[in-house]
């Protein structure tokens, strides 16, 4: 893009929505309560692992030894309210330091605003992973090469950071015909998947990526353009003045969602296998709906709640199954870019 | 008799001296240069551990090395000089970095150098030839002065060159010397390096090289064309870098490749990779292989990586992949083909031509009210949906994957003026696309709609200025697509001919040949019809000439098709 006026203004004001987001996530730090704080023994070469989640003690044990197995060397965990034990859970990992708050998730713009200040304080210097616990992070050849291998390679590359796209994974039949029990491999019971109808495009002003579709939108949802936003750089080697602009499919500074290729070439890129229509998703979508936290304007998404609540059987004939991430790069939803 | 390993290493010391104590094992003298910059402790605790091969592993005099400084050269000469002395029975010197992994038994290499006593294993091309170059600097490195660093200052490193250039500064070369670059990793005779390092000449040929750009790269593979006898130009090390000049780097899950290859030694392994270097440090197996090092399968690799992340796959869409207008390479991923006005007259025209053709034929993908895919499908392949909203949200998507999708079968689809034209330009502009025009024939079932005629002729109205539009778009010069418009007329003189024509070019494979084409609609009265919206002061003007007794088959008229792209 040339320089122009019109360039320079967006710059200046997105500059001021970063100073913006990172003075709200000062002021929620004091939402937050240390349960555990064993963030003197990071690493200085250490991969950071950051959550915030509410009631998850049924994905928590598989969600963490996945992302172990991938090299994460300590976690920074919020918990927002939970009442399942997912708490106290959580506080008996060696390798987690935790925070707790009861603070509304939707004022702290959907738990963004603590793990910004969690990343600020403890991930300058670092790379850091942000999930959510229903997220699995998978990227070109995960099994055989952990985070420290992807990221020294991102290193050397010089790129900063790391996008993954999320993948909704759904059962064959309705989704409470697979009852799921904690420690499971959820892909068990969830394995398939649509490849081929998601919509991607450029929004102008920030310029950053914006892919939606999925089965959500093809069977969940009757407006398209609320169809949700399936894009996001979950791994970034952070510095104390970025931000996440929402969840994490965006960030500020608006340089590191340039991780795409607009001369035909291929960027590497991953996969967030998506686990949330596991057999728990009909309850869960009945309490989401009645608080009321997860969206800015929760009376537009009623619709998707009730087909959630129905119990859907969200397969098809053309449906696929998950076969690891080579057969996702075959599909087009991956690539290893340039590393082999 | 025996070969000696100079190492250059800078860091992961702890894997370097693995290395280092794998060849003094096997008989291999080494000597390890560390950069200076590494702190004392370590090179301390690397010598520590080393101990015990003390004998045949030694430590050079340490330089301060900087990518593309003198200093890596002088740090190669010192320990190419300790190497001579120390060891006299070495016949060659192999120079390598202390991340690469040696793949094949001491013993091999050593036979297979035996074999060639006086041969100098160096990458030397002359200037010229080079098409590898960082910067796209090649004689200019040694002709210029280069005071900045070209890593940490590069817009002064890019003004200074700019500013000699254009001031005409040329260092002279000295008299003799055929500048020569190529990879740093080479394997030369102790003659060869011997006639190099202890030259009279030799301050002088320092002296200038000093202030030569990246003189590792140039240094001796310029110099051994002066003293050597027998110069196989190419590396014994395996090294392949990425499109931005980055060795590329080997995981654990490379073993198998690598063990393929047959290559002495890789540049360069993942420090971390512990499977990798157990396998390759373990216990060597008894017996001289004598095969040729063989890279072919690992050239293909790389180079399909290099394609797929400079080129990409075409007609892809996604995280890492979305090409600006015009760089596309490919802007859908296989060929498809559109048809305008041929259902509309030949009601059974899609079905004909999934059987002629052997193709998946779709009805309106673009109507208003559903995606008419072939065979009334609400989901095909990928899980795209038939609903419109979504199509509509953005119809770029939904056509690139449904090509993408089905792949290699070839898709086709009927198309109007009465569906949605947001995507005609991207259409247009696609080499990809096969667009056929029968103008005019979305009047035929407006005409047998038995709608009220002021509702008709409203409707007639519409479709023929969307049509028009649309004929205008293609008829522009950036056209990519192979476009062919008929108006009904021409169309309707010589059917069976023009569409041999399209099934060939859709199947030329099959080459059908047709003998009957799919049943006509009856037109009586259409051509009354037609006078009739004159009459009505609506001109229909994308027809032709259609004839008011509704005859063809005139034989002074044929139907020639108009070829605009």
């Amino acid at each position: 893009m040339k320089p122009s006026a019109q360039t320079a203004r967006v710059a200046f004001s997105l500059f001021l929505r970063r100073i913006r987001l990172l003075r709200r996530a000062m002021r929620h730090r004091h939402d937050l309560t240390a349960v555990r704080d064993v963030t003197a023994g990071i690493h200085p070469e250490a991969i950071l692992g950051f959550a915030c989640i509410r009631n998850e003690r049924l994905r928590l044990p598989y969600f963490l030894d996945h992302a172990r197995r991938l090299g994460i060397n300590h976690f920074l965990v919020v918990d927002n309210g939970s009442d399942d034990g997912s708490l106290e859970y959580l506080a008996e990992q060696p390798d987690i330091s935790l925070w707790q708050t009861g603070a509304g998730y939707k004022a702290s713009r959907f738990g963004v605003d603590w793990t910004t200040w969690l990343q600020a304080r403890y991930g300058h210097g670092h790379w850091c992973l942000t999930l959510d616990a229903d997220e699995l992070l998978i990227y070109p050849h995960w099994e055989t090469r952990d985070l420290r291998a992807l990221t020294g390679w991102l290193d050397g590359q010089g790129q900063p950071m790391f996008p993954a796209m999320m993948l909704d994974l759904f059962p064959k039949g309705p989704l409470t015909a697979h009852p799921y029990a904690a420690g499971d491999d959820p892909l068990v019971h969830l394995h398939w998947f649509d490849h081929g109808n998601y919509s991607v495009q450029v929004q102008p002003r920030m310029r950053n990526f914006w892919i939606q579709g999925g089965p959500r939108s093809r069977a969940l949802l009757a407006d398209p353009r609320r169809g949700p936003t399936l894009n996001k750089v979950p791994l970034v080697r952070w510095r104390r003045d970025y931000v996440y602009v929402n969840s994490t499919h965006s960030l500020l500074p608006a340089r590191l969602n340039r991780f795409y290729a607009e001369d035909g070439g291929e960027q590497a890129s991953g996969v967030l296998l998506h686990t949330k229509f596991l057999s728990s998703a009909p309850e869960r979508s009945g309490i989401e709906k009645a608080r009321g936290e997860h969206f800015f304007d929760s009376s537009l998404f009623s619709g998707y709640y009730d087909a959630l609540i129905a119990d859907p059987d969200l397969w098809h004939r053309h449906a696929q199954r998950f076969q690891g991430w080579r057969h996702l790069e075959a599909l087009g939803l991956m690539s290893r870019g340039g590393w082999v | 008799m025996s070969v000696g390993f100079v190492m250059l290493c800078h860091t992961a010391l702890d894997r370097a001296a693995e290395v280092a104590r794998h060849w003094a094992k096997q008989g291999c003298p080494v000597v390890i240069h560390v950069d200076s910059r590494v702190r004392y402790r370590l090179v301390r605790e690397m010598r520590d551990e080393l101990s015990d091969v003390r004998k045949l592993v030694k430590f050079s005099p340490r330089y301060r090395c900087q990518w593309g400084g003198w200093n890596l050269v002088a740090a190669t000469q010192a320990a190419s000089q300790v190497m001579l002395k120390t060891f006299p029975d070495v016949q060659h010197v192999y120079l390598c970095s202390g991340s690469c992994l040696p793949l094949r038994p001491a013993a091999d290499l050593i036979a297979y150098l035996q074999d060639r006593p006086d041969t100098d294993f160096i990458e030397s091309v002359t200037t010229e030839e080079v098409g590898w170059t960082i910067g796209g600097l090649n004689i200019e490195r040694f002709r210029l002065f280069f005071p900045f660093s070209w890593r940490r200052h590069r817009r002064l490193f890019d003004m200074s060159v700019r500013l000699q250039r254009r001031l005409g500064i040329r260092r002279r070369i000295p008299s003799g010397m055929v500048p020569h670059l190529g990879s740093q990793w080479w394997c030369l005779s102790r003659r060869t390096l011997t006639a190099i390092l202890d030259n009279p000449e030799r301050q002088a040929h320092d002296r200038y090289f000093s202030r030569v750009w990246i003189p590792d790269e140039s240094y001796f593979q310029t110099l051994v064309r002066r003293y050597s006898t027998a110069i196989e130009s190419r590396s014994l090390t395996l090294f392949k870098f990425d499109f931005q000049g980055k060795p590329h780097i080997f995981y654990d899950d490379h073993i198998p490749l690598l063990r393929r290859s047959d290559c002495f030694v890789a540049r360069k392994a993942w420090a971390h990779a512990d499977e990798l270097y157990e396998t390759f440090l373990g216990d060597c197996p008894e017996g001289v292989q004598r095969s040729e090092p063989n890279p072919g399968r690992i050239d293909r690799l790389f180079s399909a990586a290099r394609e797929r992340r400079l080129r990409g796959r075409a007609g892809l869409y996604n995280q890492g992949r979305f090409p600006v207008d015009n760089f596309e390479n490919g802007k859908t991923a296989g060929p498809y083909s559109m048809f305008q006005g041929f259902s509309d007259l030949m009601p059974d025209f899609p079905d004909w031509l999934a059987k002629v053709t052997e193709s998946r034929v779709h009805g309106h993908l673009f109507a208003p009210g559903r995606a008419e895919f072939s065979g009334g499908d609400t989901i095909i392949e990928g899980g795209l949906s038939d609903s419109a909203s979504l199509r509509d949200y953005n119809p770029k998507s939904f056509l690139t994957s449904l090509i993408w999708n089905t792949t290699p079968e070839r898709q086709c689809f009927q198309f109007g003026p009465a569906d949605n034209q947001k995507l005609n330009g991207f259409i247009a502009a696609d080499p990809n696309a096969q667009i056929s025009v029968i103008s005019g024939a979305w009047a035929v079932p407006l005409y047998r709609s038995g709608l009220p005629f002021s509702e008709i002729r409203r409707e007639a109205a519409r479709l023929q200025r969307i049509e028009m539009e649309f004929l205008e778009l293609l008829s522009r010069h950036w056209v990519k697509a192979r476009v062919r418009v008929w108006n009904l007329s021409e169309f309707l003189d010589d059917p069976l001919e023009l569409l041999q024509l399209l099934v060939e070019e859709i199947a030329p494979r099959l080459r059908p040949r047709l003998t009957q084409p799919p049943e006509i609609v009856d037109l009586a009265g259409f051509g009354r019809f037609l006078q009739d919206l004159r009459n009505q002061g609506m001109q229909p003007m994308v027809m032709g000439d259609y004839p008011a007794n509704d005859q063809f088959h005139t034989p002074d008229r044929h139907g020639h098709p108009l070829l605009v792209s």
